[in-house]
């Protein structure tokens, strides 16, 4: 006797407990295994580079905050770059220094909510609270500088908008003390777990070839063997100045792309500790002198920065008036969603989360 | 005994003299009397189930109160997966055109008495993409909605505020009062 | 309101312009150069002689417009498999829509040899088309369905090509110029 079995059609989203946000993938499944996924984006499509178009180069600040909102330092770093570049303005160094603290700060906090909600949706409740806990002795470092939480507008165009107020850098020295002490703590608690080991090794692996064909960028195409960083392969800021490694793995699976992370977080207290033991020595001005009225000479430009989610570009067409002809975003979530189909063939539906989770994703940076 | 001014009943001890004085004292700490109207509010309101519905960066504010700094868990407040399960609605985030018709579905999905929240000033009136060609401005265009919390986003602290607020509402409405300005 | 002009002498002073840095700089340029030469060599070799609109170096990166008639499938290929050239990462595909023309910018890197690329290809507003680079850096997928949805441009070849990030029944390209908002008619207001 045969059984008749037929393809079934789940559909995972947009509202669901562990897409990160608004995503919805429509998964064909025969049984256990998946046939086809099928990612529908844009639920939370706003149109940032259509108001682009109307707002003057320092009102568009904010709106590159709410990219990729976890990481909002970097979102707001290239986009002054990119101006910057454009127009030739020189940077004053404490402003370079406070960029570069702030920026690995935010960098360290969104690693720290990936790794928190990466694990809710492989089962374990406590990281996400000991994960949440770290990331609010950053955000009162953040509080203290540039009086938000999440969404900061720190950066201008030329410098930075505050300096860091009287006490500050101490109190960064004692959270970087801290955090290294805590990290080992997320070690004992979930890297050896038993159970954590068998949903990630060998999972959702992604090849070398696929990481170059599909553009992936950032901790994923790390964790498959591309040595590749911006900050270190094409510096911007001053990140030459800094001694750091660029953890790189060769299996691709999510285990990885975990240690990827997990070793980042690590690289990036360690940048922080050697910038503040430079930045004691620089005085000066925290934004350089430009015009109120911000005009960039015509022409186009693309830059990049390293975000936590791989290689933020913006491209800036400008002609020549207070405001910008057009911008494109390059969002690295965007970008690396693309495989999700390729990836998900074949697989079970029970590695679905896990595999995406690896990727991390936030779908304000996809929809833009 | 029923002292109307003060809406709550007194047991000054009248009636209770057939009892034992042990048993009335019991009797005097242990037992109140209410109206059974206010009684559900007490009960919907110190344990509201909130719908896990965030959209935006919003969302990740509202995961930061239910972490262990905020603790949203010592209101009674947890977060839950399916609309069915769950009776208040917090829209933490931009709600788009594409994603309204999945918002009003899951609202008509919850079990009535239902609440909404709208988190943020995105949820609220549109918020800084207020003139985008894909943003709906503010949630109340799709569903009736209790308490505005503007932010951008919001502290963890502002929405603690903000389901506080719900809580007077509701209490208040059960009394038969409406909520005013003060 | 007084304008504070962008102060030369102190950029002068900031800068540390010692020769060595002078020279390096000189360097780099040399080789970027050299590489825009290759490039521009190597396509027309491919494409023919007028095919290059405009070639030069744009922010020490080399840039290159091309019309969308020369933007062929061999030249693509070439660009990737070509030993000197071996553009193996695309970073990003944009579209951009000016008064009387659209153009569509590539943006590629090689990995292997540690060079950039930016590559505009020129086509016509009325019915903006251009080859679909899909199976050659299979990440053109869903960026060139982004500049499908939002600025109409067709993309051929490309196997999906559905709008991505509006629903599928939007009418219009929003990013185009020439689209006009209306928020009450779309019942968003």
């Amino acid at each position: 006797m045969s059984i008749r079995t037929e393809e079934m059609i789940l559909n995972v989203g947009p509202q669901h407990p562990s897409t990160h946000g608004v995503f919805r993938l429509v998964v064909k499944i025969d049984g256990e295994i998946i046939q086809d996924a099928n990612p529908v984006i844009g639920y939370l499509h706003r149109g940032t580079e259509k108001l682009a178009e109307d707002l003057t180069y320092t009102q568009f600040i904010p709106y590159t905050d709410r990219l990729d909102y976890l990481n909002a330092m970097t979102n707001n770093y290239v986009w002054c770059n990119t101006v910057e570049q454009l127009m030739g303005i020189q940077v004053p160094e404490r402003a370079e220094y406070l960029r570069i603290i702030s920026m690995e700060l935010n960098r360290i906090a969104s690693h720290f909510v990936w790794w928190g909600t990466f694990l809710l949706d492989l089962g374990a409740l406590s990281p996400f609270l000991y994960a949440f806990r770290d990331r609010e002795t950053i955000l009162d470092l953040f509080v203290k500088l540039c009086g938000a939480r999440m969404t900061f507008s720190y950066m201008r165009i030329g410098g930075v908008r505050f300096d860091a107020p009287s006490g500050w850098l101490d109190e960064v020295r004692k959270v970087v003390k801290e955090l290294t002490e805590n990290i080992k703590e997320y070690d004992l608690l979930v890297t050896g777990n038993e159970i954590f080991q068998h949903r990630t090794r060998g999972v959702g692996v992604i090849t070398k070839e696929q990481v170059i064909d599909w553009g992936l960028t950032g901790p994923v195409a790390r964790a498959s063997g591309v040595d590749f960083d911006i900050r270190r392969n094409d510096p911007y800021s001053i990140y030459d100045r800094f001694d750091f490694d660029i953890p790189v793995r060769t299996k691709g699976d999510v285990y990885a792309k975990y240690e990827v992370r997990l070793e980042e977080i690590r690289q990036s207290l360690r940048i922080i500790e050697q910038a503040l033991d430079q930045i004691d020595k620089v005085d000066g001005p925290i934004i350089a002198k430009v015009s109120k009225i911000i005009k960039p000479p015509a022409g186009e430009i693309y830059t990049r920065a390293e975000g936590s989610k791989g290689e933020l570009g913006i491209h800036l067409v400008s002609d020549g008036t207070t405001k910008p002809y057009r911008v494109k975003l390059r969002r690295p979530s965007f970008v690396n969603i693309e495989i999700l189909p390729e990836l998900l063939k074949g697989k079970n539906i029970a590695d679905l989360i896990a595999i995406f989770g690896g990727i991390d994703v936030v779908l304000g940076e996809v929809d833009a | 005994m029923v002292d109307n001014n003060k809406r709550q009943v007194v047991f000054d001890g009248k009636g209770l003299e057939e009892f034992d004085p042990a048993v009335a004292e019991d009797i005097k700490r242990n037992v109140a009397l209410v109206k059974f109207e206010e009684l559900k509010a007490w009960a919907r309101t110190s344990s509201f189930w909130p719908l896990s519905f965030g959209l935006a960066c919003c969302a990740i504010e509202m995961m930061a109160t239910g972490g262990a700094h905020y603790d949203f868990d010592r209101f009674g407040v947890m977060f839950r997966a399916s609309p069915r399960h769950a009776d208040v609605m917090i829209v933490a985030g931009t709600v788009t055109s594409k994603m309204a018709p999945a918002l009003r579905r899951l609202y008509d999905q919850m079990p009535e008495p239902k609440w909404v929240i709208a988190m943020g000033s995105c949820a609220t009136c549109g918020g800084p993409y207020y003139r985008s060609y894909s943003v709906v401005n503010g949630v109340d265009k799709i569903v009736p909605v209790d308490v505005y919390v503007p932010g951008c986003p919001p502290t963890p602290m502002e929405l603690i505020d903000a389901v506080e607020k719900l809580r007077v509402k509701i209490r208040t409405e059960a009394k038969g009062e409406k909520v005013g300005l003060e | 309101m007084s304008e504070e002009l962008l102060n030369t002498e102190e950029l002068n002073n900031v800068t540390e312009t010692n020769d060595a840095v002078e020279i390096n700089n000189a360097v780099e340029l040399n080789k970027t150069e050299q590489l825009l030469n290759k490039l521009v060599e190597t396509i027309q070799s491919k494409a023919g002689e007028d095919a290059i609109e405009d070639s030069k170096l744009n922010f020490n990166r080399p840039m290159i417009v091309i019309d969308a008639s020369a933007w062929q499938h061999e030249l693509a290929a070439m660009l990737r498999d070509n030993e000197q050239l071996q553009f193996d990462l695309l970073s990003c595909i944009s579209g951009v829509d000016y008064d009387d023309h659209m153009e569509v910018v590539y943006q590629f890197y090689s990995y292997t040899l540690d060079n950039y690329l930016m590559l505009k290809v020129k086509t016509n507003r009325q019915s903006p088309s251009v080859i679909s680079v899909k199976q050659f850096w299979n990440t053109a997928d869903w960026h060139e369905r982004e500049a499908y949805d939002l600025l109409g441009i067709n993309f051929e070849g490309h196997p999906n090509l559905t709008r991505i990030l509006l629903q599928d029944e939007w009418v219009g390209h929003p990013l185009r110029k020439d689209y006009v908002v209306d928020k009450e008619g779309l019942g968003l207001d």
